[in-house]
């Protein structure tokens, strides 16, 4: 153990803080049955959160990400193969069955991309928000009623009796993503799991969702995970970042260093492909290949290597530990060497 | 058309038309009025971005250009031939076919997903060329080296391409017919951002070596940033602001256009709320 507070983290991991996790994955590895065989689609994710941190789950199509987020609200696949740990709150998630289940997903809350492809068409806004407290926390129902009015308040929706007589047809995409998240904070949960709860969205009405999302879960001390495929997102509205690619987390890092001092190839990568808003550059840094899904990466070396300008024959010896370096966490044999040269600078 | 006065804009072509002209654009949808005299021009390959959100009227703009809307007043002129108007004949079809074609967002479903890439292009050149077999087969080889396919690709089905392949076939298809003017709808945005860089570099290697003209419609700045020169922002049917993109994004001068600015997020960016309901929606209290 080393002293609290202090000396810079350097013998503790980067999570290593005083505060206990509220959620502590470890060593978790999925697989599922692909075309009747058994495929990882996460490979050793571990990471943890402290109570009240914000913290984003960056990567492109097949990272993993969606799958991490599934597999902590217990929503894998049947069939799934899983190894390692889930822990909320010092409980193993894996273990809990009947009422500890259902006691634990009311204080997990989800929010996913499509609201709408979440919401029962033919069922009014009311009966969808309050469902949860009524049924799994046995609130009387217009008491129920009462806190979804009062909670749509809270997301900016004022005449929210009316609205819980609606239908989500009724309502626009940026207003059902917000009685989402309404709905998700109706249970006074400790943990969200928000999975890309913007993308779909008018860049505006991104902006403002995002500010409500950012406003209540420091109002109300929640703990975030928030899942993005935009890196810029994740960097503006977390407090820690990490980027996952082929199933594997390559890096961990304060969100804020991520940009100007990113640690693994790939996270440099993904920031360079963008365009820049400010400027038109005459070639963007494409990534040649293609992002790959866990299964279909190498299994052996670096993940990324095939597609890394950066990769030697030491890479293809090995899968790179996430070894910690410059107060985050790399899974990169050349971390070390690679350290500060891996930033965007202007385009050649 | 003698020299054409416009303001700032680059010279037209040779023939002193542009590309591309739209003069007064109105679309009416029963009651709602989802295009509001819109006007706007494109010198031979000349690039300009619609700017918009949902409900901003950039799609229908898009759909009344190919001719799948027909405005309600309005002219749409392309390599000097109207196409306001339904066409007359097959043969006027197929022209038009060469002056405009488009890209979708979606490369999942604008394929056939019973035709391979070279089938695609094939058919494409056989409709609009008329060509011998082997003159279509160079041609395609050489459409399929253009966007980056390899052979194996070219003659897969839709379904064992990814995302990325797929949206390069589309742009294949597309420029077999050897349009003036290339509609691209939203066809970088759902693509992974390390793909979406590749499919940009793509579209800037293709006009400069074509001299096709860009329509771009897109709701992501810095997308509009890299592949355009013009910009004009739609808001809510109308034009609010246009110029030079760098000059829109840079220094806006609509609230509007202001607004969409300051919601991109940035190092350092924090998302603020606005003082009641969002945008589009109704008002929420008398």
């Amino acid at each position: 153990m080393s002293d609290p507070g202090a000396a810079p983290a350097a013998v503790t991991p980067a999570e290593g803080t005083p505060a206990a996790p509220l959620l502590d994955v470890d060593g978790l590895t999925v697989r599922l049955p692909i075309e009747g065989i058994h495929r990882p689609v996460l490979r050793d994710v571990s990471f943890s959160l402290r109570p009240g941190e914000a913290f984003g789950l960056v990567g492109e199509s097949g990272s993993g990400k969606s799958m991490t987020a599934r597999a902590i609200d217990r929503l894998l696949p049947p069939g799934a193969e899983v190894t390692g740990s889930i822990r909320f709150d010092g409980r193993d998630v894996s273990s809990l069955a009947g009422a500890a289940l259902r006691q634990y997903r009311g204080q997990v809350a989800m929010i996913f991309q499509d609201p709408r492809a979440h919401t029962n068409p033919v069922r009014r806004i009311g009966d969808f928000m309050t469902e949860a407290l009524r049924t799994n926390m046995s609130v009387p129902a217009s008491q129920a009623r009462a806190r979804a009015v009062d909670m749509l308040g809270q997301v900016g929706i004022e005449d929210g009796e009316r609205r819980l007589r609606q239908y989500p047809h009724q309502l626009s995409g940026g207003m059902l993503q917000r009685v989402m998240i309404a709905a998700a904070l109706l249970t006074q949960p400790r943990l969200l799991l928000a999975d890309e709860p913007t993308t779909a969205l008018d860049v505006t009405t991104q902006a403002e969702v995002m500010a409500i999302l950012d406003d209540l879960r420091r109002e109300f001390g929640l703990t975030m995970l928030f899942i993005t495929h935009d890196l810029e997102l994740a960097a503006a509205i977390c407090d820690r970042t990490a980027v996952m690619y082929a199933g594997q987390i390559v890096e961990i890092r304060r969100s804020s260093l991520l940009h100007d001092d990113p640690l693994h190839p790939y996270t440099a990568a993904l920031a360079g492909a963008r365009p820049d808003i400010g400027q038109t550059a005459h070639r963007l840094r494409a990534i040649p290949g293609r992002p790959l899904s866990a299964f279909e990466a190498p299994q052996d070396e670096c993940a990324f290597a095939p597609r890394c300008p950066h990769a030697r024959d030491i890479c293809l010896a090995a899968v790179p530990e996430l070894v910690e370096i410059g107060g985050g966490l790399s899974r990169c044999a050349r971390t070390q060497e690679l350290r500060g040269k891996l930033q965007v600078s202007a385009d050649a | 058309m003698p020299e054409t006065a416009a303001a700032g804009a680059p010279a037209p072509d040779t023939n002193g038309t542009a590309a591309l002209e739209v003069a007064g654009l109105r679309k009416e949808f029963g009651p709602l009025v989802a295009v509001d005299d819109v006007s706007f021009g494109i010198p031979e390959a000349g690039s300009l971005a619609i700017v918009g959100e949902s409900g901003s009227g950039k799609t229908t703009i898009a759909r009344m250009i190919v001719g799948l809307e027909r405005p309600t007043t309005g002219t749409i002129t392309a390599c000097g031939h109207d196409r306001s108007r339904p066409p007359r004949s097959a043969r006027d079809r197929r022209r038009r076919g060469r002056e405009v074609q488009i890209v979708f967002q979606d490369p999942y479903t604008s394929l056939d997903p019973r035709q391979s890439a070279e089938a695609t292009i094939d058919e494409v050149l056989r409709l609009h060329h008329g060509w011998p077999a082997g003159r279509r087969r160079a041609r395609i080889a050489e459409l399929i080296d253009l966007v980056g396919l390899d052979q194996r690709q070219a003659r897969a089905l839709p379904r064992a391409l990814s995302g990325g392949q797929r949206q390069r076939v589309a742009i294949a298809r597309a420029l077999a017919a050897e349009p003036r003017i290339l509609i691209l709808d939203e066809s970088v945005a759902a693509l992974d951002v390390s793909i979406q860089a590749q499919v940009l570099n793509l579209l800037a290697d293709i006009r400069d070596s074509t001299r096709v003209s860009y329509i771009l419609i897109s709701h992501d700045l810095a997308v509009v940033r890299q592949l355009t020169d013009q910009a004009i922002v739609l808001h809510r049917g109308k034009v609010v602001e246009r110029g030079p993109t760098a000059r829109v994004l840079d220094d806006p001068q609509d609230p509007y256009t202001q607004r969409l600015r300051a919601s991109v997020p940035r190092p350092g960016w924090k998302p603020r709320r606005r003082a009641l309901a969002g945008a589009g929606e109704e008002p929420g209290i008398p």
